[in-house]
């Protein structure tokens, strides 16, 4: 195992968060905290609590996995896609090190901004509303689990995308709406029946509920279902990456 | 350059082998590379590259130049045939076989906003070195990029970003370096200094592979040729043995009196005339003009001289490296 390598690319990837604090950091800390302030504040005094919760404090576990998926992809599809635009990655290609290696490096500091960017916000939402942890253990699960997960789609991403176009493509198409609707805002309950069966073919839906069963003890589908989701999905990724290693796929023609 | 390159430690000695039988640093047997979209890039590529030697790769463009370093480096795969680095195999063994190597990308890539010191201290990691500063300021002195080291990628010239690309690839003290165009589009005077680079990593025990369209590079550097075109290597030979075999030194006389025939006392000179006998033509190798047998040219002088036979006007020219190359090319056309 080349750990040297794998450090050198993990600090790189965590210097360029650095150089680049707004972006990374601040920009995502304000947007959630207008959130708070239109949902939380405005909107969500006028709505009852959500079984038992206050709307504020229920709103905060979808609104962190929200940031987490749109993050962990945006970070991890940048990371790669931009070596391969600008050439650099020739040397990443020429160096003595393994796939494994690669996807730790860059997947790792990718998950690794994603969680700190979770906890971040965790905190900051603790400013607006009262919260909780019940299951401080799964929280932390369920947040690594969702950041390394998300952060492999997005390294898929950046490999497949041959232009900046594509690499919008598939956040706003696919991620956005999938976490807009996947309950980050609303219990399941809350919609007609007919939607909560479509819902559940969202797999937003279970990380979301999952995630607000380790604060608040309530969930829309049970905790199980949620992990065996999050730990599909992380299979399937890993299976895609080791397919574009496998063939070398955009990477090594 | 003020500075001496970094010495290779011990094991990046030339070796002590007869200059007849070095052993390859690189071994390649049957290298074939196929596109996806079906162009055949290299056909069968059998190459072997001697440790210490300085091996200029011609060929126009298109030619396979780029693709068959690529796939030594591990850039790209190959359809079929094998890459032996130093006895590794670059793919069953890439670890091992990838570590021995440098390479400087013939694109100008770099981080934009990276400062030179990290950039240079990043590649030392990426190949599984530990950091070593000492090495990595060594590298910078001798490539005067020292006093740049603070600036960011984006704020440096093309030259100096071409320096940057050679020092991250000497930041892992490879054994063999590939510099694919290294001064292409680069200036007359940092072309120099950069033949100077070469010339000191070369003689610290570095294996030096080139790729250049500009056969003056090759004809100063270079210790052995390699032609390549349509991705087939056409030839490769010695530099000095490519000269004498096929760069023909001419020496031309302007005669004052045109003659009929060749005299019967120069017969046994390669002498030809032309232009209706106003022009006497001496063919000879070039290298061995003067040497041995070769009576050389002042002899051959002294016995026009002495035939009677009076010139107005003489010269001498000799094919260029440029000249044997574009025949080559053409022949094979």
């Amino acid at each position: 195992m080349n750990l040297r390598a794998v450090k050198a690319i993990y600090r790189f990837e965590m210097a360029r968060a650095g150089r680049t604090l707004l972006q990374s950091i601040v920009s995502p800390v304000i947007s959630t905290s207008l959130y708070f302030v239109v949902f939380g504040a405005a909107i969500g005094s006028r709505i009852q609590e959500v079984e038992g919760v206050s709307y504020g404090a229920f709103i905060v576990p979808g609104l962190i996995m929200l940031m987490l998926l749109t993050q962990s992809v945006s970070n991890a599809s940048f990371g790669i896609f931009f070596p391969k635009f600008t050439g650099t990655i020739y040397e990443v290609m020429s160096a003595p090190i393994s796939y494994v290696e690669i996807v730790l490096g860059y997947v790792g500091a990718a998950a690794s901004k994603s969680i700190i960017l979770g906890l971040i916000i965790l905190a900051t939402a603790s400013f607006f509303v009262p919260l909780r942890i019940e299951h401080p253990f799964m929280m932390l699960l369920f947040l690594v689990l969702t950041a390394v997960t998300f952060s492999l789609l997005g390294f898929i991403i950046g490999i497949w995308a041959d232009g900046f176009e594509k690499l919008q493509l598939v956040p706003l198409l696919v991620i956005t709406p999938l976490t807009f609707l996947g309950g980050s805002f609303y219990a399941i309950d809350m919609l007609p029946e007919v939607w909560q069966w479509v819902t559940l073919a969202n797999p937003v839906v279970y990380l979301v509920s999952g995630f607000r069963w380790s604060f608040y003890g309530i969930s829309d589908v049970s905790v199980i279902a949620s992990l065996i989701m999050i730990f599909a999905f992380l299979a399937i990724s890993l299976g895609v990456v080791s397919w574009i290693f496998r063939t070398g796929f955009r990477l090594r023609p | 350059m003020s500075q001496e390159m970094p010495t290779a430690d011990a094991r990046h000695a030339p070796a002590e082998t007869s200059p007849s039988t070095p052993a390859p640093v690189i071994e390649i047997n049957g290298l074939a590379k196929r596109y996806a979209s079906g162009f055949e890039a290299l056909k069968g590529v059998d190459l072997e590259i001697r440790r210490g030697e300085i091996f200029a790769l011609l060929g126009p463009n298109g030619a396979g130049k780029t693709t068959l370093i690529s796939i030594i480096c591990g850039l790209v795969n190959a359809t079929d045939g094998q890459v032996l680095i130093d006895g590794h195999d670059n793919v069953s063994d890439y670890r091992a076989a990838r570590g021995k190597i440098g390479l400087v990308p013939q694109e100008l890539t770099s981080d934009a906003f990276e400062t030179v010191w990290n950039t240079v201290r990043f590649s030392r990691g990426l190949f599984g070195y530990k950091a070593n500063d000492a090495h990595i300021e060594q590298v910078l002195r001798a490539l005067s990029l020292w006093d740049k080291r603070k600036n960011k990628m984006i704020q440096l010239s093309g030259g100096m970003k071409r320096r940057v690309l050679i020092a991250k690839a000497l930041a892992h003290e490879p054994q063999i370096l590939f510099l694919d165009e290294p001064t292409a589009g680069v200036d007359v005077e940092l072309r120099r200094d950069m033949w100077e680079v070469v010339r000191e990593l070369r003689n610290s025990g570095v294996t030096i592979i080139l790729t250049t369209h500009y056969i003056e590079e090759a004809e100063e550097m270079a210790d052995r040729i390699g032609v390549i075109n349509r991705g087939e290597i056409v030839l490769v030979k010695e530099k000095r043995e490519l000269m004498r075999q096929l760069g023909r030194k001419q020496l031309t006389l302007q005669l004052q009196r045109p003659l009929a025939s060749v005299p019967a006392a120069l017969a046994h000179y390669p002498l030809t005339l032309a232009e209706n006998g106003s022009v006497l033509v001496y063919t000879y190798d070039a290298s061995a003009a003067g040497e041995g047998d070769n009576a050389g040219i002042s002899q051959l002088l002294n016995d026009i001289e002495d035939a009677g036979i009076r010139f107005k006007d003489l010269h001498t020219e000799q094919s260029s490296l440029e000249e044997i190359f574009v025949n080559l090319v053409r022949e094979r056309q």
